[in-house]
């Protein structure tokens, strides 16, 4: 079981030609489990997201990334998707002309073998679940893809997706940000569905406000392209109250855990 | 023309990669006559005897013929300089009898085949009201269900439209396109051959497509079908077109010429899917005219070809007359599509809508070639163009050329352009959920032709996509 985990280790990367970004970035999330990766613009967090789902204008220079034991560092971003992981983006794109039902059917059935395609009833019923579960209308699903839809409907439909693709391993980068209480409830809601022995999630988020609703198993900070520090939630409150210098200035004499 | 051979670079993987089997036909050339090769009074008289015409129709062809010698090419639009007409075989006949049959038994069994490949019968009992098929310069079947028969639809080649329906044919042929409106007419008009003839009575209204098929195979042919679509009032019709050709290393030529009379309160569609092989250059003048309250609808796909000259053209003509023309155009490598629309509103309260969507990729060149005109007294017409353009690499191009003439203080005409380049982060977008970069890229590219691929009947939609994707194959790299 111990294999079951997303892992990087020694994690380097930056632009293509450009400056150094992440500077050895080690962390686990083990399945069954939530983390919640905290950080000040600039850290680093938005850059890790992308490297990891295998961003082609990103440049791994060392380290590796694993899925349950196995190295991912080759794969394209869709054998990534395959293998399970999933990245709900903090700037969700605009696809017109493709609807999300007909777009989530193509991605689901990518997963499966040629004549094992999802049947069309299986489809929009594990479909419809997924819209009730976020408290969405049933014509979302005929909408395109985000074409037209408000900074908090792209986040929510980043989760409905989430809900049916089933990733072993999901990460959020700031999914909370542009969100109002009532559509963060929403998103949380969505996520906690989803959580499980098989599951597990990297929660990228500035604010602990978010962290009310997605109860983190640990905390880990960010800071100049390393994870500097790793809690419990309690990690989340106190940065929330002391701020991220204070963190530092724990971390460099030695009072919280390198 | 030389005799060195027009071959891409590339050639192997556009005809082995690029066209799937289904298109992949090449027959023995077996033929009952074929003609010298040129355009002359000799082939045309030859056309002529062949299918027993009447004198008036010969005149008409050599008269034509005239026509297009003193006219000659035009000089503006995409280089042409590689169309030789005496390189062209302008009539092959494929069997010795004139007329088509009404049953694929009937065919030459490599031909039927051929058509079996693409679906055609099969097509024709689920989905369709009637079907047409030509091969080379002769349609070899024409059926129509018996139920639109007892109606009072006529659907035949056009060949035996005239034989059989002299006078409602000289009333309309060659009013809507008459020889002088430009060189290819007139080429079309000398030595036409084949296409459709479709007459829907008053207040019929065919809600089921017709459709025909056109098939070249020979080298170096000429193919000049002549659809002729009268529609009366308050009647309505869906026709289809479609088409293919196998690739060769010379050049082949079509050159059509369609029209069609929409009369009071009709409603009329014609929908093209046309997706020739990458050695034909494709050159169509297609008219409508338009009456009181009727509706035109062009639906124009175009794949394939070397090169397309094609401007889809509603004449309103009468009071609360409504035209449209939705257009796709994918340009591969090598491929120059000139396409687009001419809107002329005539009369008042006029309405009309164009929406033009081009792809161009690897070596090809995608136009958008439009007119927009609006008449003295044709108060309160309204049109609106709209033009966008997708490029899927760096090398790939696109122009505009919009022209609108307004010489109405009311009227209401509205354009709107925009080029696009097929974006990295969508890719990624896509590819993060986990579709394969290819699936991504075709899946934006159908995303970009929806609004007008939703207008074709479903059956058409996916055989467009098909060939989409098929175009798509080796975008990645």
């Amino acid at each position: 079981m111990s294999e079951n985990r997303l892992e990087i280790r020694n994690l380097h990367a930056r632009i293509e030609g450009g400056a150094e970004i992440l500077k050895g970035v080690d962390l686990v999330v083990p399945a069954g489990e939530v983390h919640a990766l905290m950080g000040q613009n600039g850290s680093g967090k938005s850059t890790l997201a992308k490297v990891m789902a295998g961003d082609p204008s990103y440049e791994i220079t060392d380290g590796d990334i694993l899925i349950d034991g196995e190295s991912i560092l080759e794969m394209e971003p869709d054998e990534r998707a395959r293998a399970g992981l999933y990245l709900a983006f903090q700037y969700p794109v605009e696809v017109p002309g493709v609807s999300i039902a007909n777009f989530l059917r193509l991605a689901l059935n990518a997963r499966r073998e040629d004549d094992d395609e999802i049947g069309v009833m299986e489809f929009y019923e594990k479909l419809q679940r997924a819209v009730k579960e976020l408290n969405w209308d049933e014509s979302i699903i005929e909408r395109n893809l985000h074409e037209g839809f408000s900074g908090g409907e792209k986040k929510r439909s980043e989760i409905l997706q989430l809900l049916v693709l089933e990733p072993k391993y999901a990460i959020l980068d700031e999914t909370d940000s542009g969100l109002d209480v009532d559509a963060l409830k929403v998103v949380s809601q969505g996520v906690n569905a989803a959580r499980g022995a098989n599951f597990g999630a990297l929660v990228i988020t500035h604010y602990q406000r978010l962290l009310n609703y997605i109860v983190p198993d640990k905390v880990h900070v960010m800071s100049d392209g390393r994870i500097i520090t790793t809690g419990e939630k309690e990690l989340a409150m106190q940065l929330d109250d002391k701020g991220y210098d204070w963190i530092k200035s724990e971390v460099a004499s030695g009072a919280a855990p390198a | 023309m030389a005799d060195a051979p027009l071959q891409h670079p590339d050639a192997d993987k556009l005809t082995g990669m690029e066209h799937e089997k289904q298109y992949d036909f090449q027959l023995p050339e077996k033929y009952f006559y074929k003609s010298e090769k040129g355009l002359n009074a000799r082939v045309i008289e030859k056309i002529s005897y062949f299918k027993g015409e009447p004198q008036w129709m010969l005149d008409f062809r050599l008269k034509a013929l005239d026509i297009a010698i003193k006219k000659g090419a035009p000089k503006w639009g995409p280089d042409l300089s590689g169309l030789d007409f005496d390189d062209i075989y302008f009539y092959i006949r494929p069997q010795e009898k004139q007329g088509t049959t009404k049953s694929w038994d009937d065919i030459p069994e490599e031909v039927r085949n051929t058509y079996q490949r693409l679906g055609i019968p099969e097509a024709e009992q689920k989905v369709l009201a009637g079907v047409g098929a030509q091969y080379e310069s002769e349609m070899v079947y024409h059926n129509l269900k018996e139920e639109w028969e007892k109606q009072g639809v006529i659907f035949l080649d056009t060949d035996t439209g005239l034989k059989e329906h002299p006078e409602i044919f000289k009333e309309y042929f060659a009013t809507v396109v008459p020889p002088e409106d430009n060189y290819y007419a007139a080429v079309n008009s000398a030595v036409w051959s084949g296409g459709s003839f479709v007459y829907v009575p008053a207040g019929v209204e065919v809600d089921v497509p017709l459709q025909a098929y056109f098939l070249l195979n020979a080298q170096q042919i000429g193919q000049f079908e002549r659809t002729l679509i009268i529609v009366e009032p308050g009647a309505k019709a869906h026709y289809i077109e479609g088409c293919t050709a196998p690739t060769y290393d010379s050049d082949s030529f079509h050159s059509g010429v369609i029209e069609i009379i929409a009369k009071e309160n009709s409603n009329v569609r014609y929908s093209t899917i046309q997706n020739w092989s990458h050695n034909v250059y494709n050159l169509v003048t297609q008219r409508a005219m338009v009456y009181d309250n009727a509706s035109m609808g062009w639906l124009d796909g175009n794949l394939g070809s070397k090169v397309t000259m094609k401007y889809p053209s509603c004449y309103l003509v009468g009071p609360g007359a409504h035209g449209e023309v939705l257009s796709i155009a994918f340009a591969g490598d090598g491929q120059h599509q000139d396409a687009g629309a001419k809107v002329i509103h005539a009369a008042p309260n006029t309405t009309s809508s164009v929406v033009s969507k081009s792809i161009s990729k690897g070596e090809g060149t995608s136009s958008y070639r439009g007119l927009v005109q609006i008449h003295e007294g044709a108060t309160n017409a309204k049109s609106n163009v709209e033009c966008d353009a997708l490029l899927l690499d760096e090398t790939s191009k696109t122009n505009t050329y919009p022209y609108i003439e307004i010489n109405e203080k009311s009227a209401h005409v509205g354009h709107e352009a925009t080029v696009s380049k097929l974006n990295e982060e969508q890719i990624f977008y896509l590819q993060s959920r986990g579709l394969a970069e290819d699936e991504a890229m075709a899946l934006i590219v159908r995303g970009f032709l929806e609004p007008v691929a939703k207008e074709l009947p479903l059956e058409y939609a996916v055989e467009l996509n098909r060939l989409i994707e098929l175009e798509m194959e080796g975008s990645v790299g």
